[in-house]
């Protein structure tokens, strides 16, 4: 399919899933499972850009989500203090344009990331970005107008736009941050650079040898990558009302946002979806029916299973038992 | 292409390059006209593959310029100066494995030919394009397969291919055929030799004494880190300093 027809495939689906959902579901428990569900769809398919396309190993997923979520602090009180400051009255300022603000500050993050990988690589890689979240992390928590380290509680609006819930509101958006993020992973996958993406994971000397200016591409990657991450933390403040540095920062999203690629299957723009789906449900029914603490146990064992059963994650797994039934 | 053999492509002056406190290579002077098949010898460490490094910008030089058709190289990255025309092969050949062949070839069509002014490939030209270079080195019926799937001299081939798809004026071709049998350095001449006729400079750095003397038409030896000979094949293994530093004393 080409990339044209395959956004406009996205978007149906999207827009029939919010007008759906809307329709048939009323109970507000399905708005709040399924709204971490599609955030991990965003998240792994944002991680999965960088570490599945490009072959860099982000465990720095916390910091980019949680910039996202603590830009949205700061617009949301930008109104009060411009109040008490100036005495100006301004509007709160709506969630989109918090969105966008959350992606350009984390796109911004993943630029500055993006020229680590000048010097360091594979693991090397992997441990700085895992360091930087806690950089990040030290700067909020001493950082006393969002909250600092006891936190801060967010009130929603008390109207949503759209009608229903707010946390309707807040589902409508991250399906469309899914279907934004989903369409652009596809997009990249068969254009020419996916294919750049693909020559720098395979070998960065061999790919310069070839003419692909590696540095600018990786740029691209860890600045899109990061962006996403952003926008899919943007919402959430609204979302829990009550925002802190360990919860946001929480080593879970940069676990799950790899675990989720490796065991979906990192080659494909479908292995962060089926992979995010697959343990973002599981750890939801986990939650309600065993023990939230749980979780995370689960998605270990999975990612032990998967890395030593089947590395390439189920998408591979389909694919060499296609090749094998041809053969 | 032969009236063109003289005019000066590439010139090195003064090139010197350290690894801390190991000089790799002093003071290299080095002039490659339009053309020609230089042959790079020398014993192992001697420097070659270094010198060739920081020649396509893969290292970087400290001392020394570098002039590539009228054009000084010092500061570009790797990817401009194949932009420019200056082709390498591996010594170990780095494909891309997770892609098949043709997509191993369309890496250097998209990203050096089309990013070339007043150029660009359309995606069947770009097909087309990947078939005759495939086809070239006679590896047109592996297209689909990936690299795994290759033999060692197969291998080389599509180092030497993809180092062709961009269209250079000047190749180096670092030891495309250690480890291969008599037959198969015959396959690998023949390619070079083809190349060659087509126009493209190619310094052929290389073990293989008889392969190298029946390619180049001129020979330049490095000796730990120095250029001691530069001329005529025959007249430059016969220098005393070039017999001493292979047989000993």
């Amino acid at each position: 399919m080409r990339a044209p027809a395959f956004w406009l495939c996205i978007v149906v689906v999207g827009a029939a899933f919010i007008v759906l959902s809307r329709t048939f579901l009323t109970n507000e428990y399905f708005y709040f499972a399924g709204y971490v569900v599609l955030q991990y769809i965003v998240l792994s398919t944002a991680w999965n850009i960088l570490g599945g396309y490009t072959g860099y190993t982000n465990f720095g997923t916390g910091a980019f989500f949680a910039s996202g979520a603590y830009c949205s602090v700061v617009l949301h009180k930008l109104p009060g203090l411009v109040h008490s400051a100036f005495g100006l009255t301004i509007v709160p300022i709506p969630l989109p344009v918090m969105i966008v603000a959350g992606g350009i500050i984390s796109g911004a993050m993943g630029l500055g990331t993006g020229y680590l990988t000048l010097r360091l690589r594979g693991v090397f890689f992997a441990i700085a970005t895992l360091a930087f979240t806690i950089v990040v992390q030290t700067l909020i928590v001493n950082w006393d107008f969002v909250g600092g380290s006891r936190g801060i509680y967010i009130i929603r609006p008390p109207n949503a736009p759209l009608g229903g819930g707010y946390i309707q509101y807040l589902f409508t958006w991250m399906t469309i941050l899914t279907v934004v993020s989903v369409g652009i992973a596809r997009s990249i996958e068969g254009s020419r650079l996916g294919l750049g993406f693909a020559s720098i994971r395979d070998d960065e000397l061999a790919a310069e040898a070839s003419g692909v200016p590696t540095l600018r591409l990786k740029l691209i990657a860890t600045t899109l990558s990061g962006a996403l991450m952003g926008m899919a933390g943007a919402p959430l403040p609204y979302y829990v009302t009550y925002l802190d540095p360990t919860s946001s920062f929480n080593l879970a999203y940069a676990v799950n946002a790899v675990a989720m690629p490796v065991i979906g299957g990192m080659t494909s723009w479908i292995g962060p979806v089926i992979g995010a789906i697959l343990l973002g449900t599981i750890q939801q029914v986990a939650t309600v029916t065993i023990s939230s603490a749980l979780n995370l146990l689960i998605v270990g064992l999975l990612l032990i299973f998967f890395v030593i059963i089947a590395p390439n994650g189920l998408v591979g797994l389909v694919q060499s038992w296609r090749r094998q039934r041809e053969a | 292409m032969t009236e063109d053999i003289g005019a000066p492509l590439l010139e090195v002056k003064g090139l010197g390059k350290r690894f801390g406190g190991f000089v790799a290579l002093e003071d290299i002077d080095l002039t490659i006209a339009k053309g020609e098949r230089l042959g790079l010898i020398g014993p192992n460490g001697s420097g070659k593959s270094t010198l060739v490094n920081c020649l396509c910008g893969t290292l970087h030089n400290e001392t020394g310029t570098v002039t590539f058709a009228g054009r000084p190289l010092n500061g570009l990255i790797a990817h401009e100066r194949t932009h420019l025309g200056l082709a390498r092969s591996f010594q170990l050949p780095k494909p891309f494995h997770s892609m098949n062949l043709v997509d191993n070839l369309r890496i250097p069509l998209l990203y050096t030919v089309n990013a070339r002014p007043h150029h660009h490939l359309t995606d069947a030209a770009i097909a087309e394009r990947c078939a005759e270079l495939l086809k070239d080195v006679g590896l047109a019926d592996k297209a689909r397969r990936r690299p795994r799937d290759l033999t060692q001299v197969e291998m080389r081939k599509l180092e030497l291919a993809r180092a062709v798809a961009t269209e250079p004026t000047l190749l180096f071709a670092d030891e495309s055929m250690a480890g291969l049998s008599h037959s198969e350095i015959e396959e690998i001449l023949a390619v070079l030799m083809r190349l060659n006729e087509h126009g493209i400079t190619i310094v052929l750095i290389e073990h293989i004494m008889s392969a190298v003397m029946s390619f180049s038409t001129r020979l330049a030896v490095l000796v730990a880190g120095h250029k001691i000979a530069d001329g005529p094949p025959q007249e430059a293994i016969r220098n005393p300093e070039v017999e001493r530093a292979y047989l000993g004393e």
